[in-house]
Formats: structure tokens, C-alpha cells, sequence
């Protein structure tokens, strides 16, 4: 926080720290897509820096919001995207073809990217109700999964892997974090540990080739494995250093696919080398670490949860890119957040930082007027 | 489920841990990403640097020029001549025109070429060549070439064809090549220069036994491309390095000569230097022509070839067997005088000869004859007779000590090398005793006996030179010591002086004189039965004449070249083979007489060998017209 006389007070009181990681996290991005276009601010960096830009102002005029405000409109909000996921399943049906998004005029809106924050917020304002003593009851369970378990199978049937892991692995942690017993976790992880190759013996060859494709990406070079594959090329080739602004040949000659998207991490990693890869990390670590921050320093119930959940929900975008771009991971294409050509990714990673930014504010005058 | 009570200080103490907790499982998957991606960079840098570089640069083969092939003087057997040749690249072709038609136009390319250029321009890849034709005429080179700025994708290059000056005169000995087939492709691992357009691989003959030799090293052109198959930039090229020249021992002039001195004849003629064993002329007639193999060869000019009686697709001077005929004589009479025979013993020809039950009738009466005058009259009597008083086993070994049955270490693919039987290969073969009437047969070269040219010629080159020369072909190949004959050089003598006078004194052969002061021949004439005894002399039935062989060195008093050569169903051996042999040897000591010699039957014939086949196959075309079409 910077104090100044010079410097009018609601700007000082800006989470600033914040916004620099954030701004120079997306103009890194910005680089990456520059270059990816062939060393031209057309067709993405320029598109990408707008979108950025106004997100970011929309982030912060969110930050002035009150806590009390955020928690009336938290269940009107989950509502309104739970019937919007309705409407894009039915549109779907209707035209015989997978949707993922409505089209309201000049606007796309994809329900399913509100979905992530709404998650966090209605988790956390439901175990905010929930009386201290009735947390391990059955009571403070079963609507908590139904809360998260209709919009992710709403979102699985789009179909959209991705978006549907992160909505879960987003509410788990919420109510992980509101004490729910352990073995509520442990019992379906342990089940899906012994039930996985069961699983994979019972499925169809071209399920089974899909895994296996993830598991050896190697064997099918040109296949389905091709994506991995010549991500793991580029994160290589690139070395310590990498080979150079606009060097990376396998982002420039068309070799690395979606280069510009979900793999835009391998594009980067093969012109700036591990060290940018260092960098960019220890930034979203940075990001990350500033949420949780929030969500330790937080009076309320609801902030500690919502706060927590969304540091997370950033936390599993990144993670998961990552993961999937180095070949930890099956492709289920996930964006890297700020830094991925496309609008949505950035659209919730703002809002969630917008929020994360109210309730950082809340704190503040709190502490003040205490 | 532990029913206790729960507190909101307890329930804040729980979030505080697990909050301990989410963020270190969360620093644990940052770690694990960093680790990975360290991994992925540093630990395995090398080889995803390699793969990457891989897929950026790839090689553009740039075939090398093949090796010559020249004669003992260096003179062109096989040599490459520019060509024009006319490709499309793919990736330049414009979209939404379709070009084919306007090239196949121009370059007059019938139904079967448009489909096949478009078949393969579907399956090409970017960057990479697609054949629309191979030795284009000049006239439709240049009507590409002006048409160029027109005709996106289209590339109209100079390369290099296979030539080869003598034709046919040299089809059997060099072979010919011809684009790599789908199994050579895959014996050569895909080996990527042989699916160049353009590029040829020997198919037979010396062109194939030669070509890791002749073939050389292919360069590269090095360019950037995309996943796609677009060039982006040429890099610094890879230089390619020509095959080897190969010099051969053949003289190319004496190759020439005895393929046209054979004119319409079916046979086979080698020529040797008795001293080394180098092969001076390897000639089988009538061959095809190894230029339009090398084109790639019509279906009309392969049937003619494929119909023909004089069988040209067979190299007869390795594959062809024959029976010796009466050239064996000579080798015979060594084997007898090594066995004591007294070469003064007489045997009275009356004209025949009885063995058990049969009669064996001889071409002459020819009265009271010794070794050498029944060398030089060519009694069958007096081998009958002789042979009968020797040991098979023994006389066998001696024949084939000169050459026959022996199979030659030559770069020649597919050597049938014959039969001299013997009591113990009977016995083995046919499982039964050998009688006197084999022992008749195979004095005079018949019933069993098989050679083939080349043995033809070594055998005589074996007796003049007196040493155990091996046919050689190649002028670089390390040549051994060569040991002499292990036989008494006097034997060598008396079989010598008998073979001079069978061309000099009163012989079978004295029409074949050489035309030229103090230089004699020696020979031996030879007449194989094709169909039956009995029945010999002409034969109005090409199919049933006998074959006409003849052996002979020269000079007679100091041997240094060697010939044999069979005419196939050319009835005597004095009257078909020797004056061809006469010829051929002649151009060794003076080629002016020689062509001299030539000229008048070429004449006769109808025109030089290259102006024969030609017309042959125009008239074939003509004829064959209808039923092709």
C-alpha cells in the first residue's frame, strides 16, 4: 500500500502490489502473443491487451464493493448461472450440437466460467450458516454437494472436462476448508484410486486409447498424442534461457498447436527457457500467496472461506495448464489464465481478484476502525 | 462420526490448519511444475532440442551424378547426358487452378500420366517434387520454360539420363538402370534419394552389381519448413559427391566391332588377353537397347523383344549353354597325352566307328590319323577310339582343369556354368555306369557336355597362354600372381601346333586366315548337334540347325589374345563362327583392315546395327498396330 501526500487517498489505498503482479504477469502474456503472431500485435496481443485492460478496471471498481453486498447477491447470482447453464443445455438440445455458451447481441456469455467464483461464494455463504456445532452433521453436508454437484454435471454434459474439473476441485476446497469431516474427502479418493483401473478395463478402446495416449503421448507422434508431444519439444528446446524473443521455432513454424491458447506457456517457455518459466510461476505464486493472505486476515467466516476459494480457483487454473502443458496432465483443455489468448479466463480470474480485492478493502477499514 | 462438541474457536483452529495445509499441498504442485519443467529443460534439453531441430530443418535430397563406366582406354560405355525433365511443386501451385491439363498439353502426356501426376500430387508433401515427365524433347522444354511465369508450381530442370554410346553392343555386359521398384525401396531401409523423381538404380548387368560403387553420395538441400510443409528458408546446402568411375577391361571398339560383325546372328563372342585374363570384348547378339531401358521401355518395343527367337533379353555369353562341340578337341587331346597317350599312335578312320551295339559315324573318311591331324580334320574317329583306351575320370579332370563347368568370380549376376560329366557325376546324377558310348559323346563335346561362352573362350586362353589366367573385368581389382599350367609344356606344344594348322595347313578352318603378314591364328572349329545325329548340315529350320562354334588365339608362334564365340543354329562352325572370329581378331592387330572387312556386309544386311533395329522395330509397331489397339 502506498501512502503519499501526493497521491490522492482512494488510489493509495489500492491493493498496488497486487495489480503489478497482475499487469506485469498479462504484459509478459502480451509479449508471448506478440511473438506467437509472428512478431505482430495482430490478430492477439492487441485484442488481448483490451480485454485485459478493461477486466482490470472492472476488477478494481469491484474492489469498492461491501462484504454485506457481495452476500446478497451470492445466491441470486448462483441462481441466475444455474438457470443460464440450463438455458445453454437446452439451446444445445435444440440445435443438436454441443453449446458452451448464450448469445445475448454483442455479447458470448459462457455460464459455466461464472460458475467458478458463484461456487466459492455460495459455498462459502452456506457453511457461514451452518452453526458451528452442526459442521460434521449430515445436515451441513448434502445440500453442499448438491449445490456443487447440479452445476457440474450441467457443465460435464456440455461436455466441458475442464471448466467441470475446476468448478468441483474449486468447491471441495471451500468445504475442506469449512471443516467437513476428513473421510467425507478421503473415502472418494481412496475409491477412486481402487476403482481407476477397474475403470480402465471396463472401458471402450477408444477411451482406453485416450488415456493411454496421455499416459505414453510418444506412441501416437502424430495422433492425439501430437499436442503433447510437441509441447514437451518446445518446454525442452527451450533450455535454461530459451532461444530468444521470436526465436521459437516450434511456436513460428505452426509445429506446437493452439500455441496462441492452452499451450501458450510452451511458446513462452521455448523463447524465454526455464527462467522465464521460473518467473512466470513464482508470479501466479505471488498472486496466490497475496489471496490467501486475504483469506488468513479475514474477521468474517465468509471472507476466510470466499477468499481462500478464490486464491484456489486461480490456484487450479494455472496449476492444471501447467500441468497439462508439461504432460502431467491429460489435455482437457484448460487456459492459462492472463496470459492465454481469449476473453472468459480472463473475465473470471478478474472477477475473482475484483472480489478478492472487496474483501482485502474490508479488512483494511475494519482493522481501522478497530 | 465422534459426537463432540464443536465451538467456534475450535472450528477456526480447523481452518487455520487446513489452510497450513492447502497451501502447502499447494507449494508441493508449484515445486513439482517448476521440477518438471527443469527436467523437461535442462535434464532433457539435448534431446528435445534434437526433435525440434528435426522438425524445423528438413533435407531436400539433391541426387549425385552416377559413376561412369569407361573402357581399358577410357573410353565412354556408360556415360550421363543432360536431360530435361519437368516437375510440379505442390506448395507453389495456386489455388482453384488446376494446371495439369495446360502441362500435359504442352508436353503432349497421354490419359495414364495425368492420372498419375494427379494421384501423386494428392499424396505429396509440400515441398517435395511431383514427376510430370523425364526426358522431355528439346522443342517441349522450351515451350514449358517460356510458358513459366504462366504456370505457378511448375519447374522445368536440366538433369542428367543414363547413356550409352554402343546400344545394344553393350547390353549385356553393362545392363541398364531404371527407377527403384517398391521392394527395392524397402531393401534399402526407405532409403529417401531413391524416391526422387529421376533418380535410377542399376537393374542388372555391371550397373547393378556396380552400384554401391557408381552411385555416390546424395547431398541436400537443408530447409526450414512448417508443420505444414511450407518453405520458409533455405539453409546452407549439403554438397553430394558423384559415383566412382569404373574401368573396365573390355575394349569398347572391339565390343563394338564384334556385336556388329555378328549382324543378324544369334550368339555369343569373348574376347581375352591370354596373359592377364582381362576380358576384351563380352558380347551376346542380338541384345536390347540399354538406352530406352534406362527411359523406361514401351510395351510395344518389350513385346518385340520378349517374341523374338534370337532371345535378346538373355545374355547368353553367362547364361547361355551349349553343347562344346568339337572345340573341346584340343583340351581332350592334352587330357590324353597326359594319361601317355603317344601323340604319333594312328587311328584308321573308315568313316565311323562301332561301339557295343551302335555305330558312331564320323563326318569324313579320313583315312590313317595321328593327334594333330585329327585336331586339324576334326576326326570324331580317333577321340572315339582314343577315348576309349583312357580313364574318363582322369580326361574330365583335365578338361575342366581349362575351364569347363567352373563357375568365374566376375560382377556378373547369374552365371550358368554347364556340365562335363564324368563316371562319378553319372553315377550321382543318373545313377548308372558310364559306358563307352559316354565316353564317345563327351570326347567330341556332345551328350552331356554343356558350357557356356565365357568357358568357350578361357579354355583356349588357358592352352595358348600356357597359365591359369581368371577371367577378369574389372582394371582396379588386385590381381594375383598367376600360376602356370600344371602340364607338361611340350603337351602345350603339339596341341598348339595342331591348332595352327587347323586355320593354317590343311584344317577345317583354312578359309579363316588372317589377312595379315606374320600374323597367324590358331583355332578350332566346332559343330554342336541341336536336334539329332544323323541330320547334320543345313537345315532349312532355323530352330533345328546346328550351332557353330570356334576357338582361336593369336599369334599362333606367341599367343596373346584369345577368342571364343558360338552362333547359335548357324550350322558349321568353319563357315558361321570362324570368319567372325577371323574379324574380331584381325581389329586386335589392325582395325582399318577390320572395318574394311565389315563395311561390304553391313551393307549386305541392310545398314549398320542401329539402323536395323530401328527399322525392325517400326516395322514390329506396324504390324503389332491392330492387336495393340
Amino acid at each position: 500500500m502506498i501512502t503519499s501526500a501526493i497521491i490522492p487517498r482512494p488510489l493509495a489505498r489500492l491493493p498496488w502490489r497486487l495489480i503489478f503482479l497482475v499487469t506485469g504477469i498479462a504484459t509478459f502474456g502480451l509479449i508471448v502473443l506478440y511473438s506467437a503472431a509472428g512478431g505482430s500485435i495482430r490478430p492477439w496481443a492487441m485484442k488481448q491487451a483490451i480485454v485485459f485492460f478493461g477486466f482490470l478496471s472492472i476488477a478494481v471498481g469491484m474492489s469498492w464493493m461491501k462484504e454485506s453486498t457481495i452476500k446478497s447477491i451470492t445466491f441470486p447470482l448462483y441462481g441466475a448461472t444455474l438457470v443460464m447453464l440450463i438455458g445453454v443445455e437446452a439451446l444445445g438440445f435444440v440445435s443438436k450440437g454441443a453449446q458452451r455458451w448464450l448469445d445475448l447481441g454483442p455479447i458470448r456469455l459462457q455460464p459455466s466460467e461464472f460458475m467458478k467464483p458463484a461456487i466459492v461464494l455460495t459455498l462459502a455463504r452456506f457453511y457461514e450458516l451452518v452453526p458451528a456445532g452442526e459442521i460434521r452433521k449430515w445436515r451441513a453436508i448434502w445440500p453442499a454437494m448438491a449445490l456443487l454437484g447440479v452445476p457440474a454435471f450441467l457443465i460435464l454434459v456440455q461436455p466441458d472436462l475442464g471448466t467441470c474439473i475446476m468448478v468441483v476441485l474449486c468447491g471441495i476446497t471451500v468445504m475442506f476448508l469449512a471443516g467437513l469431516p476428513w473421510w467425507i474427502f478421503a473415502a472418494p479418493a481412496a475409491a477412486v484410486a481402487v476403482a481407476a483401473p477397474i475403470a480402465y478395463q471396463l472401458m471402450h478402446g477408444y477411451q482406453k486409447k485416450r488415456i493411454d495416449t496421455f499416459l505414453h503421448p510418444e506412441n501416437d507422434p502424430l495422433g492425439a498424442g501430437y499436442h503433447i508431444a510437441q509441447s514437451k519439444i518446445a518446454i525442452g528446446s527451450g533450455g535454461l534461457w530459451g532461444k530468444g524473443f521470436l526465436h521459437g521455432s516450434q511456436s513460428h513454424l505452426d509445429y506446437l498447436p493452439e500455441g496462441h491458447t492452452d499451450f501458450v506457456f510452451a511458446t513462452m517457455a521455448e523463447e524465454w527457457g526455464l527462467v522465464g518459466g521460473v518467473i512466470l510461476i513464482c508470479a501466479f505464486a505471488a498472486v496466490i500467496r497475496w489471496g490467501m493472505r486475504v483469506s488468513q486476515n479475514a474477521r468474517t467466516r465468509f471472507a476466510q472461506l470466499a477468499a481462500a476459494g478464490l486464491s484456489a480457483t486461480i490456484f487450479f487454473y494455472v496449476s492444471i495448464n501447467l500441468a497439462m502443458v508439461m504432460g502431467l496432465a491429460p489435455v482437457v483443455g484448460v487456459p492459462l489464465p492472463l496470459v492465454s489468448f481469449g476473453g472468459s479466463a480472463v473475465m473470471t480470474v478478474m472477477l475473482c481478484l475484483g472480489l478478492l480485492m472487496a474483501l482485502e478493502r474490508q479488512q483494511r477499514t475494519v482493522a481501522r476502525l478497530a | 462420526m465422534k459426537h463432540m462438541r464443536i465451538t467456534t474457536a475450535h472450528q477456526s483452529l480447523t481452518f487455520s490448519r487446513r489452510m497450513m495445509l492447502l497451501g502447502g499441498a499447494q507449494a508441493v504442485v508449484g515445486g513439482v511444475l517448476v521440477g518438471r519443467m527443469g527436467w523437461l529443460a535442462i535434464a532433457q534439453n539435448e534431446k528435445y532440442q534434437l526433435l525440434s531441430e528435426s522438425n524445423r530443418v528438413q533435407l531436400i535430397p539433391v541426387p549425385p551424378r552416377r559413376g561412369w563406366i569407361i573402357d581399358r582406354n577410357g573410353k565412354p560405355i556408360a556415360i550421363n547426358r543432360a536431360s530435361f525433365r519437368v516437375d510440379i511443386i505442390p506448395q507453389q501451385l495456386e489455388k482453384d487452378r488446376d494446371i495439369v491439363p495446360e502441362v500435359a498439353r504442352l508436353l503432349a502426356l497421354d490419359e495414364d500420366d495425368v492420372e498419375r501426376i494427379r494421384s501423386e500430387l494428392s499424396e505429396s508433401r509440400g515441398f517435395r517434387p511431383v514427376q510430370v515427365a523425364e526426358n522431355v524433347a528439346y522443342e517441349q522444354y522450351a515451350a514449358v520454360t517460356v510458358r513459366l511465369p504462366d504456370l505457378p508450381g511448375v519447374q522445368a530442370t536440366r538433369g542428367y539420363s543414363r547413356y550409352y554410346p554402343d546400344g545394344p553392343a553393350v547390353a549385356h555386359l553393362v545392363g541398364y538402370v531404371g527407377t527403384a521398384n517398391a521392394k527395392e525401396y524397402e531393401a534399402e531401409n526407405k532409403n529417401p534419394l531413391l524416391i526422387i523423381p529421376g533418380f535410377k538404380i542399376g537393374k542388372q548387368g555391371l550397373e547393378k552389381s556396380l552400384e554401391p560403387y557408381l552411385r555416390g553420395e546424395p547431398g541436400g538441400q537443408r530447409v526450414e519448413v512448417t508443420a505444414r510443409g511450407k518453405l520458409v528458408k533455405e539453409l546452407e546446402p549439403k554438397p553430394d559427391r558423384s559415383g566412382r568411375t569404373v574401368q573396365l577391361t573390355i575394349d569398347q571398339g572391339l565390343q563394338q566391332y564384334a556385336a556388329r560383325r555378328m549382324g543378324d546372328e544369334s550368339g555369343a563372342l569373348v574376347a581375352m588377353d591370354v596373359t592377364t585374363g582381362d576380358m576384351l570384348a563380352f558380347v551376346s547378339m542380338p541384345a536390347f537397347d540399354p538406352n530406352s531401358f534406362s527411359e523406361g521401355i514401351g510395351r510395344t518395343e518389350w513385346r518385340m523383344l520378349s517374341e523374338n527367337d534370337h532371345i535378346p533379353l538373355l545374355n547368353k555369353v553367362t547364361q547361355g549353354l551349349y553343347p562344346s562341340g568339337s572345340t573341346i578337341k584340343p583340351a581332350m587331346a592334352l587330357a590324353f597325352l597326359k594319361q601317355g597317350i603317344d601323340p604319333k599312335r594312328r587311328v584308321v578312320c573308315n568313316g565311323g566307328y562301332q561301339i557295343g551295339n551302335r555305330y558312331f559315324r564320323c563326318d569324313a573318311v579320313h583315312g590313317a590319323m595321328d593327334m594333330h591331324s585329327a585336331i586339324e580334320r576334326s576326326c570324331n574317329t580317333y577321340f572315339w577310339a582314343t577315348g576309349l583306351i583312357t580313364d574318363p575320370e582322369q580326361t574330365t579332370e583335365m578338361v575342366n582343369y581349362l575351364g569347363y563347368g567352373e563357375e568365374f568370380d566376375l560382377p556378373i549376376p547369374a552365371q550358368r556354368y554347364g556340365t562335363m560329366p564324368s563316371p562319378k557325376w553319372l553315377e550321382k546324377k543318373y545313377h548308372r555306369k558310364w559306358q563307352g558310348y559316354d565316353s564317345a559323346n563327351t570326347s567330341i563335346g556332345q551328350g552331356y557336355v554343356l558350357i557356356n561362352p565365357l568357358q568357350l573362350a578361357v579354355m583356349p586362353a588357358r592352352l595358348a597362354g600356357g597359365k591359369l589366367i581368371q577371367p577378369q573385368l574389372l582394371m582396379a581389382k588386385a590381381r594375383k600372381p598367376i600360376p602356370e599350367l600344371a602340364v607338361d609344356p611340350a603337351h602345350l606344344d603339339i596341341i598348339r601346333a595342331a591348332m595352327t594348322s587347323v586355320v593354317n595347313d590343311a584344317g577345317t578352318a583354312v578359309a579363316s586366315k588372317l589377312p595379315l603378314d606374320g600374323i597367324k591364328m590358331a583355332g578350332k572349329t566346332g559343330t554342336a548337334q541341336v536336334f539329332r545325329l544323323g541330320e547334320r548340315g543345313h537345315q532349312s529350320n532355323w530352330a533345328l540347325r546346328d550351332h557353330a562354334l570356334f576357338i582361336a588365339f593369336a599369334p599362333a608362334d606367341k599367343p596373346r589374345y584369345a577368342i571364343g564365340c558360338i552362333i547359335e543354329h548357324g550350322g558349321f562352325g568353319a563357315s558361321a563362327a570362324a570368319p567372325i572370329v577371323r574379324d574380331s581378331m584381325t581389329y586386335l592387330f589392325d582395325q582399318q583392315k577390320a572395318w574394311a572387312a565389315l563395311a561390304p556386309l553391313e551393307q549386305q544386311w541392310g545398314g549398320s546395327l542401329a539402323e536395323r533395329n530401328a527399322r525392325q522395330l517400326a516395322t514390329f509397331k506396324k504390324a503389332s498396330r491392330p492387336v495393340s489397339a
